[in-house]
């Protein structure tokens, strides 16, 4: 199993000697900033309001830092995450494709599944110095503030196993092209369509509108981020997870059946 | 070490290879030889387990590369033809990646690095970024990891191609060095670096092989008599009719001739030498014998005579 990690720590050198790795991190960094900072401006203007409007220091949720601060930073993180993970996976077998590096690699003594894993835990680990950086935002609030600890943790993650799937996701529209754009695109659309179909289960009928929920990518976040682990939801991203980079090994395999 | 047996590979109605069979024994440097879309990068990508053959059967070091490709590919070091390289990466810690991946020791690592990179004449240039190099360097960090593990088989797709002469000459040297060492495959369309390197040369044409044998015992073979040119000073039609007195001599034909001196190329029988009974029949007559010298085919020519045969 020494193979899989020469295989990440390589993709790894990959994403920080190229500019990637450094410009997607930092463009996720500003957003989500952007995004914490509007989120936090909103709620001292709310408490400033609060403090000489009675009616509004009465809704209790809508002083609760965790509720309208911690709650929709996740979402909205897992918003830009979905626009910028596909840039970080794109790469990882179109290029390889492309340049012809491909016919080397598995021309070494290694597996397939060696090489997937490999890749996967490269951009993982992208991902969670990625998201690991946004911690900050919670760690101001803890300064200044008392939000939930617990909230948080759970909602990190959710954040994390929706990562993963992406990173999956993306791994699998990647091995399909050899070109970086239409793995991106195929990678956007299908989150895209992964989040929509949330939002059109209340037009469907009962039983669909049920499955269409539990396929849906937001409805196991959300729990995540009210505090809520269920297995439901961990055993849905890790199927997500392994039906993906499932087709992506049969995908590398079937260059051996292919004509 | 090398065993293909009617090895078949079709992509779709497109048929690559046509039972193609040959052997290489262990030390021995093929060369593997053909004009473009003869099927040399198929062949090798089957032997090399990127892909496999519709039919047929390949064994490399005793391992079949369908059957187990894993220990096939633990024995081999592959150049393909384009030399595809993590261009973002140093040369040295390309080819530490590479033979990690290839199973060579943590301890032995550095040591074996560092061989391949004095081996390949590398040592300058560690330190580079590969995409800053240029093609000739670029090349041999290609040959750099294909040696980097030690294999005992050594399957290189056009390793010259794209070179300046003095790179070129470089390359084949250290082909040539490896000979012995290890058993080579080596593919090309450039003739004499077959002559030059290769102690045996396979050549194919649209998936067929049409000749297996030495360089020499194909330039030899190849025309069934030896042919001589000769330069006479004397008249034509004179020479013509003595010449073909001369026994041995199967055919006179003219090739030009001004001012009273003739140029013939004769078609003699195999295995005799005629030389001397020519001289001696033309000064004899009283003609001035200008030259006369044996014309030697080349690889080129054997090489466009078979694959424009059919």
């Amino acid at each position: 199993m020494r193979n899989f990690y020469l295989i990440a720590k390589k993709e790894l050198y990959s994403y920080f000697s190229s500019p990637v790795a450094y410009v997607v991190i930092t463009i996720f960094l500003v957003i989500t900033g952007y995004y914490f900072y509007n989120l936090l401006a909103s709620f001292s203007t709310l408490s400033f309001q609060a403090s000489t409007n009675p009616a509004i220091a009465q809704q209790q949720n809508l002083l609760n830092i965790t509720e309208t601060v911690v709650r929709p930073l996740f979402g909205n993180i897992s918003m830009i995450m979905l626009l910028m993970m596909p840039l970080l996976t794109m790469r990882l077998f179109s290029e390889e494709k492309k340049s012809g590096t491909i016919e080397l690699l598995l021309t070494y003594p290694v597996t397939d599944m060696e090489v997937i894993v490999g890749k996967f835990i490269a951009c993982f680990v992208v991902f969670l110095l990625m998201l690991l950086l946004t911690a900050t935002f919670p760690a101001l609030l803890i300064l200044f503030g008392e939000p939930e600890i617990g909230p948080t943790i759970t909602g990190y993650i959710g954040l994390i196993l929706t990562g993963a799937a992406f990173i999956s996701l993306g791994i699998f529209t990647s091995s399909l092209t050899e070109n970086q754009i239409i793995a991106a695109t195929l990678s956007f659309g299908v989150l895209i369509l992964f989040f929509m179909m949330g939002t059109s289960v209340s037009l469907m009928g009962p039983t669909i509108g049920n499955i269409m929920m539990h396929i849906s990518l937001i409805g196991h976040l959300e729990g995540f981020a009210k505090g809520i682990v269920d297995t439901t939801d961990i055993i849905y991203y890790f199927l997500f997870i392994v039906l993906f980079n499932f087709l992506t090994l049969r995908v590398l395999e079937s260059k051996k059946w292919r004509g | 070490m090398i065993q293909v047996e009617k090895l078949t590979k079709s992509y779709g109605s497109y048929q690559a290879l046509n039972e193609i069979t040959f052997s290489v024994e262990k030390g021995e440097i093929l060369g593997f030889l053909g004009p473009n879309g003869a099927g040399k990068t198929t062949t090798m990508r089957i032997l090399t387990c990127f892909f496999p053959a519709t039919s047929g059967k390949a064994r490399i070091a005793g391992y079949d590369v369908f059957e187990e490709p894993h220990e096939v590919k633990k024995r081999i070091g592959y150049l393909p033809e384009n030399v595809p390289l993590y261009r973002d990466m140093k040369v040295v810690d390309y080819l530490s990646f590479v033979a990690g991946i290839k199973g060579v020791r943590r301890q032995d690592l550095k040591m074996r690095v560092g061989n391949v990179l004095d081996e390949c004449g590398l040592s300058d240039m560690s330190n580079k970024m590969i995409n800053e190099l240029s093609k000739g360097y670029r090349q041999r960090v290609g040959l750099a990891q294909a040696l980097v593990n030690e294999p005992e088989v050594l399957i290189l797709d056009e390793p010259t191609v794209g070179l300046d002469p003095k790179q070129i000459i470089e390359i084949r040297k250290l082909i040539k060095n490896l000979a012995g060492k290890r058993t080579i495959i080596l593919s090309t369309h450039i003739l004499p670096e077959v002559s030059m390197t290769c102690n045996r040369v396979v050549i194919i044409n649209k998936g067929k092989v049409v000749a297996v044998d030495t360089p020499q015992n194909l330039t030899a073979n190849i025309h069934g008599a030896s042919r001589l040119i000769v330069k006479v000073d004397g008249p034509t039609q004179d020479v013509i009719t003595g010449l073909q007195k001369i026994q041995g001599i199967n055919k006179v034909n003219k090739k030009e001739s001004s001012n009273g001196i003739s140029e013939f190329i004769l078609d003699t029988e195999k295995g005799i030498d005629i030389r001397r009974d020519i001289a001696a029949g033309i000064v004899r007559s009283g003609w001035g014998l200008l030259e006369l010298r044996p014309v030697e085919m080349s690889l080129e020519d054997i090489f466009i005579k078979l694959v424009t045969k059919e």
